[in-house]
């Protein structure tokens, strides 16, 4: 299963509070929720699954929304320098040793370096991988994110309060394809001390897509 | 399934006028970049969706592209990069060709 490649979903927010809400978009267009009405109808009624089966996969979704084990895999690599060279090497691999096998397609770790900050988008739907960063924030499924970030992502970083120095390459990731891609944050240079557990805490989802930094940075 | 690009390769992104479920946005198309990585093959999307299994396989790379040459009015930094994994069938050599021969990964 492609990760998030649902088509044609717009979200309607951008941003946590930087953007107004556009109070004329539908969160989702008419025709596409008739359409997925009546596939889902249809299936039903075909007994490809039951209306059980459906509402169980849909809190199995809904649940993986609190826990980010992008962040405990992160506080690891921090921690663990070996560990980091696998997680870059092979994530699949690395992701493993957490006992999760994500059904994930395959997947890439971007790190993050003084001169070079990733950023991840799907322009062509809503790319995402899940299994890592739980279900995707509204704003990363919008047009207006994924249709501006390859164009202008500068701009589009500093309307979520990061304005990185001219001189880092910034590097726009587009999951176009059979890869998921999650950033590798840097680690704060407050947070030496901390240990593994403490360091997770300090990982934000949006430094997970490259739209923030770390608790403590800077 | 030999993979028909390089390590370091210049290609340039097909210009085609093509829809149905193509994973080559088009704001890319037609743009020049340079092969980062070689991956392996993988089901065509564009028959997947069409139902079957996607056969034949097309090998898949990761492209890499200058902002300031995707948009020629892009108002960031010269530096700023795009990355995209292109599809083999999207793909043609661009001239000036990186190290031939290079191992590919």
């Amino acid at each position: 299963m492609h990760d998030d490649h649902n088509h044609g979903q717009g979200g309607h927010e951008y941003g946590p509070e930087h953007h107004p809400v556009q109070a004329d978009a539908p969160s989702v267009e008419p025709q596409i929720a008739l359409m997925e009405q009546a596939l889902r109808e249809l299936l039903l009624k075909k007994g490809i699954f039951t209306t059980g089966e459906l509402h169980r996969s849909i809190e199995r979704m809904e649940a993986l929304d609190g826990a980010i084990l992008g962040k405990k895999v992160v506080a690891r690599a921090w921690n663990d320098p070996e560990y980091r060279s696998l997680l870059l090497d092979d994530g699949p691999r690395a992701i493993a040793e957490f006992g999760a096998s994500l059904g994930l397609p395959e997947f890439r770790v971007v790190e993050n370096a003084p001169t070079i900050h990733n950023v991840i988008v799907c322009t062509l739907c809503s790319c995402y991988p899940r299994g890592l960063l739980g279900l995707p924030p509204s704003w990363y499924k919008s047009k207006e994110y994924r249709s501006r970030v390859v164009r202008e992502p500068r701009s589009v970083l500093e309307e979520f309060g990061l304005a990185l120095p001219p001189e880092v390459e910034i590097r726009v990731h587009d999951s176009t394809a059979d890869l998921r891609f999650m950033v590798l944050p840097m680690r704060p240079v407050e947070a030496a001390h901390l240990d593994e557990e403490a360091l997770a805490e300090i990982v934000t989802r949006d430094s997970l897509i490259g739209v923030g930094l770390p608790l403590g940075s800077q | 399934m030999k993979a028909e690009f390089v390590l370091d390769e210049q290609v340039r992104v097909e210009d085609r006028n093509q829809g149905g479920h193509v994973r080559t946005p088009w704001y890319i198309r037609g743009k020049r970049g340079r092969v980062i990585e070689v991956l392996r093959p993988f089901p065509d999307p564009e028959l997947l969706a069409e139902g079957g299994h996607g056969s034949p396989y097309r090998m898949l790379y990761r492209v890499e592209f200058r902002q300031c040459e995707v948009w020629p009015d892009y108002e960031g930094e010269p530096h700023d990069t795009l990355v995209l994994d292109i599809y083999e069938h999207w793909l043609s050599k661009d001239g000036q060709d990186g190290p031939r021969g290079a191992d590919a990964r």
